[in-house]
């Protein structure tokens, strides 16, 4: 295998979350986009994590 | 005792605002605990566990904000909610006038920022692979910060990761470097041609500021998360990372920091590490170098720094245990003319990996003779709610104030400075060693404060400055958390001199 291709290109950001991390890459100069995120499915996570089974099945 | 409760329905506010909140709140007179959480099943098992669960709290929904506070009055817990209230709107207010576009979904982002390369995630374990699955499957790399997701998932999340060449880095991943660029909780270290794979956070953190510290800089800093070189995931990330970097011509030596892989694991390590055409050096905490290895194999973080910044500059590395064994002599010598110091260390730590690694220092030298414990403040009983400890050091600082008033002789304690750490953190550590100090010593005793830090000359706290603070309080400072665990058994148990002062590593 080679090295990723990451190593070799400056960071683009996408942050799911503590919005402080997307602060930091800011301050840092990285290009970041901070999410609006909200627990899927109402916030029910046993149907969240069947979601994320079927995505498995693509 | 007035306990209140107020429910915002469908009120969604990431853990680390609503901990900041939290804390602020907790400082008003006549409040005695203060809890903010998303209404999910383990937070509601943590509000029956911490007492601040009401029938109010018990029917929040897991998109519900659950504002829950206990006061000395009815009045103080209703301004307490009140006050909550306004910061979280705040908050809200801050968020909705910032310009820049926030995308609801993952697709919406990739088209405001279609050249994204890393997707970093910090929601809820329960649901982090949703969203780490989603980024990994567009050939995304992922930095993982979540906590308390299940290993099914990170093995369903490192294999699909591994199909497509991508890094799933965690989960509970707390440092790396991609790039120059520092993700999590990281010091501020030049670039270089040093490249790290670690399954430890602060353990990463220690190795990459003594290396800034020695010269030399990071060419990538892989974190791969706690579970990595568990028999379950098999060290799939750790194996993957290894080989990139020994494909990556900015790469000239690679070091790897963990706890010991399991024993299935270990061969496989051993089998990709021997094909590595660069220096490897191996700090395995609690582990002995195989009787045979392409590696160098080392004992402690501050070891690994020495021996990785050796093999590129193509010198001998250090091999006596002090830095300065002439002038730990005179500091000792100083300290034990002061009079006796009681056998018994407490170690309070805010980085896991250095309290993993002066328990097994101080077993190895202290044994059983003599009492001893380290507590890793950042393990969860003591986060319940709370921010971890490098950003709020108040368990901390509770803990040395009762240190003051027990039994102990030694405390020896962590500094972790760099971005995501408390702003000022050498100050509440010196003003509560100085507390407890006096209070020993107005009962007659002795406590004798020994403390490294962890941290680089770019990092936002300033190191003189926190290192400054620290010594005006007569902290005895050593230059790495393993010389500070040897000059703790030193203080304790003098007999240790002629091995530890006299003989090589």
């Amino acid at each position: 295998m080679s090295a990723p291709q990451i190593f070799r290109e400056p960071l683009r950001v996408i942050n799911i979350g503590v919005e402080g991390f997307a602060e930091d890459l800011k301050a840092a100069g990285v290009e970041v986009i901070q999410l609006d995120w909200r627990p899927p499915t109402g916030g029910d996570a046993r149907l969240t994590s069947l979601l994320a089974s079927l995505q498995d099945d693509d | 005792m007035p306990i209140r409760t107020e429910i915002l329905s469908s009120f969604y506010q990431d853990s680390v605002v609503l901990m900041r909140i939290a804390s602020q709140v907790r400082t008003r007179p006549g409040v005695r605990e203060m809890a903010a959480f998303m209404g999910t099943p383990s937070n509601h098992g943590l509000l029956e566990q911490i007492g601040l669960a009401t029938p109010e709290s018990r029917g929040a929904r897991p998109n519900d904000l659950i504002l829950t506070v206990d006061a000395e009055s009815d009045a103080a817990a209703v301004a307490a909610l009140a006050a909550a209230k306004d910061l979280l709107a705040q908050r809200r207010q801050a968020s909705d006038s910032a310009t820049d576009v926030r995308p609801r979904t993952l697709e919406s982002a990739l088209r405001t920022l279609p050249g994204a390369n890393l997707v970093a995630i910090s929601v809820p374990g329960a649901y982090a692979k949703f969203e780490a699955m989603k980024a990994i499957k567009h050939n995304l790399h992922v930095f993982l910060f979540s906590d308390n997701v299940p290993l099914q998932d990170e093995i369903e999340l490192k294999t699909e990761a591994l199909k497509r060449g991508v890094l799933c880095m965690g989960p509970d991943c707390g440092t790396a470097y991609l790039n120059g660029v520092g993700l999590g909780f990281t010091n501020v270290a030049p670039r270089g041609r040093i490249g790290c794979v670690a399954a430890a956070g602060t353990g990463l953190q220690a190795v990459v500021s003594r290396i800034a510290a020695l010269g030399e800089g990071i060419s990538q800093g892989i974190g791969v998360g706690g579970r990595d070189l568990s028999a379950e995931v098999g060290g799939a990330m750790t194996l993957f990372a290894l080989e990139a970097l020994a494909n990556d011509p900015s790469t000239e030596a690679i070091v790897i920091i963990s706890k010991p892989p399991h024993a299935t694991v270990l061969p496989r390590l051993e089998t990709v590490i021997a094909m590595i055409h660069k220096p490897v050096v191996a700090c395995v905490l609690g582990a002995k170098a195989p009787a045979q290895s392409a590696a160098t194999w080392v004992e402690t973080l501050d070891a690994a720094a020495e021996a990785i910044v050796a093999a590129v500059t193509k010198r001998t590395p250090r091999r006596q245990l002090f830095s300065n064994p002439a002038e730990i002599r005179d500091r000792l010598s100083q300290l034990q003319a002061g009079g006796p110091i009681a056998r018994d260390v407490l170690g309070l730590y805010t980085g896991g990996t250095l309290a993993h690694e002066a328990h097994l220092i101080l077993e190895a030298l202290l044994g059983r003779e003599v009492v001893q414990q380290i507590i890793d403040l950042g393990d969860d009983q003591y986060t319940v709610g709370r921010p971890h400890p490098m950003i709020d050091p108040q368990t901390r600082t509770d803990m040395i104030l009762k240190a003051g008033r027990e039994k102990a002789g030694v405390l020896l304690v962590d500094l972790v400075l760099g971005r995501g750490s408390h702003p000022n953190p050498a100050a509440p550590l010196a003003a509560a060693i100085r507390q407890a100090r006096d209070q020993a010593a107005a009962a007659g005793r002795r406590l004798v404060a020994v403390a490294s830090v962890v941290g680089t000359v770019g990092d936002p706290q300033g190191l003189a400055g926190q290192v400054k603070q620290l010594e005006e309080a007569s902290v005895e400072l050593l230059p790495s958390n393993a010389e500070a665990i040897r000059f703790a058994a030193l203080l304790v148990k003098p007999e240790l001199s002629e091995k530890l002062l006299e003989v090589s590593r």
